[in-house]
């Protein structure tokens, strides 16, 4: 009996065994329909862990952990530049034709009083100056000196309504859409980002005016995340219930080429 | 002076597996060892697939990087570098390490794939999770897996303190005194199987679970903006973002190095016996090992 035993154990482990190395054989694109993007379930289960993650450290974090700033020595090199470096669309065009005189960041959306302001405005505004580290999905980080007023004053000066839940960050530069051809880069980010101290609407960077290849006029810093979370040449800030009807309905260019929405890791 | 004829008689026995089969592995031991061996796996591969998204490791807070207009470099902090150079005969693979360049082309480090269709990037498809290029992908699988790495981490911990399995892990002063003994004798491919781990198990099991795993979860979340925030002191310890990248991808290599090492020792050891511990839980001791009914021994 027991010996009727050991060779059942023998030959589960000895299948066992060889299914794994048929595994090891085949290569890893054994997982690639599994996981790839696109509709698939195995795909949605794994991604539940993202929400954990932003759960998680929101929790930890509260509303007004800063993110570490460093000082003038640290910076020991130009920002490194990335995604969009020069956009080509005609109104954007027009605005670096004329040195952004014209240009108009709109606040609307679920506000109760819509607001414009011109470059001049912003430069107007009592301003925050850090020094961050910026940390691309990649896996590099550069750190650079960053200039502009607080986004949740401008906020609260237009009064959100109680039904918005996000800002949604619509830039002048488009990037790859695959069969939509060109699409125009945007972005999200849930209130508590944006009201967060260090979140501010930068101008200028490094001591100057902010660099085409960075963003000028305008680009949103939001210090607890990812590059992607960072819009640059940012014109209209809306105030949204929700984002499932813009672009591909992630929340983002890159959430909807299958990045993680939180982007806090 | 008993000790010593205790020890010269041990390690002249040959290495029998004649004695008691014995309990030695709990069940949280058994399960949470094949959980980990799963999420290592789909961590290693999804984590060389979001290596590729950057292939370049640095020291410090920053990556240096070469200003494409200026062509100016005014940092250079790198250490390793994955890369592809263009050569008379072609695209070759050219890994740098402090340095130091080799052609990789063979292993697959910097080109691999087809020759006539090249793929550009640091570790190839047969190393990765997805096997094409996919960093959105493979951080998906990557923080899965992670979460559950840490989870069962966690069982395990409270589980090892509750039934003792932690305190038979660290070496005590007596078993390094047996270090050269124990050296000599694996060397000899001479195993102990007792009811307690060898020191060189100890050493190795006590590298994994008191160095490794606290490293690589440590740096994996330094590297993390949002707990930056929380933890800014982790990023101090670490000396760095791109440190902690860096030791992230050192302690893995550890790890694979462990895994290696790990699956030999299996081998050699008798691998039917150790694969049945770390199912059953029962091992077959060695003949110098009592039968002792009370702590779960069958003959």
């Amino acid at each position: 009996m027991s010996d009727k035993l050991i060779l059942n154990r023998r030959r589960l482990l000895g299948l066992g065994a060889a299914s794994v190395s048929t595994l090891l054989l085949a290569g890893c694109d054994q997982f690639d329909d599994l996981v790839g993007q696109g509709d698939n379930s195995v795909r949605g289960y794994l991604e539940k862990a993202n929400d954990l993650t932003y759960r998680v450290q929101r929790l930890l974090q509260g509303p007004n952990a800063l993110a570490r700033e460093y000082t003038e020595a640290d910076i020991r090199q130009g920002m490194r530049p990335n995604g969009s470096t020069d956009p080509q669309g005609d109104d954007y065009l027009a605005l670096k034709a004329n040195n952004f005189a014209d240009y108009k960041l709109k606040i609307t959306g679920l506000v109760n009083k819509e607001l414009s302001f011109s470059l001049a405005d912003l430069k107007g505004m009592t301003s925050r100056t850090q020094i961050t580290r910026h940390d691309c999905v990649e896996g590099w980080s550069c750190i650079a000196k960053w200039t502009g007023p607080q986004l949740g004053p401008i906020l609260d000066q237009a009064g959100i309504k109680a039904e918005a839940k996000y800002c949604l960050y619509h830039c002048y530069d488009t990037m790859d859409g695959g069969l939509s051809g060109q699409v125009p880069y945007y972005e999200t980010s849930d209130l508590l980002d944006a009201h967060h101290p260090q979140t501010i609407l930068a101008y200028g960077m490094n001591g100057a005016d902010l660099p085409i290849a960075n963003g000028a006029p305008i680009r949103v810093r939001i210090e607890r995340a990812l590059g992607y979370k960072q819009p640059k040449y940012v014109h209209t800030i809306e105030l949204v219930s929700g984002f499932a009807n813009v672009g591909g309905g992630k929340g983002g260019y890159w959430e909807d080429n299958g990045y993680d929405w939180y982007a806090g890791i | 002076m008993a000790s010593i004829t205790e020890d010269t008689a041990r390690a002249e026995k040959p290495a029998t597996h004649k004695g008691p089969l014995i309990y030695r592995q709990s069940i949280f031991t058994r399960v949470t060892h094949w959980v980990w061996a799963i999420c290592l796996f789909f961590l290693l591969l999804s984590g060389l697939n979001i290596f590729d998204a950057h292939p370049t490791l640095y020291i410090g807070q920053q990556s240096g990087f070469t200003n494409l207009q200026t062509g100016d470099q005014h940092l250079d902090n790198q250490w390793l570098d994955i890369g592809a150079i263009n050569t008379d005969n072609g695209p070759r693979g050219q890994t740098t390490i402090l340095g130091h360049s080799f052609d990789t082309t063979a292993i697959g480090l910097g080109v691999s794939g087809d020759p006539a269709n090249p793929d550009f990037r640091g570790f190839p498809a047969s190393v990765t999770i997805p096997s094409y290029y996919d960093l959105a992908t493979a951080r998906v699988i990557h923080f899965f897996f992670a979460w559950i790495l840490v989870a069962t981490l966690l069982v395990w911990l409270v589980a090892s303190v509750f039934n003792r399995h932690i305190a038979g892990i660290p070496p005590t002063p007596r078993d390094l005194k047996h270090l050269p003994r124990d050296i000599l004798n694996h060397l000899r491919l001479r195993f102990e199987h007792g009811r307690q781990y060898n020191v060189l198990q100890k050493l190795a099991y006590s590298a994994v679970f008191f160095i490794l795993f606290p490293l690589i979860i440590l740096t994996g979340i330094t590297m993390s903006p949002g707990m930056d925030t929380t933890l800014p002191w982790l990023v101090e310890l670490f000396g760095g973002r791109q440190t902690a990248r860096s030791i992230h991808f050192l302690t893995m290599s550890a790890f694979v190095l462990f895994f290696i090492i790990h699956i030999i020792m299996v081998v050699l050891a008798g691998p039917f016996n150790e694969l049945r511990q770390m199912i059953t839980g029962r091992y077959r001791a060695g003949a110098d090992v009592v039968f002792d009914p009370g702590k779960g021994d069958k003959p």
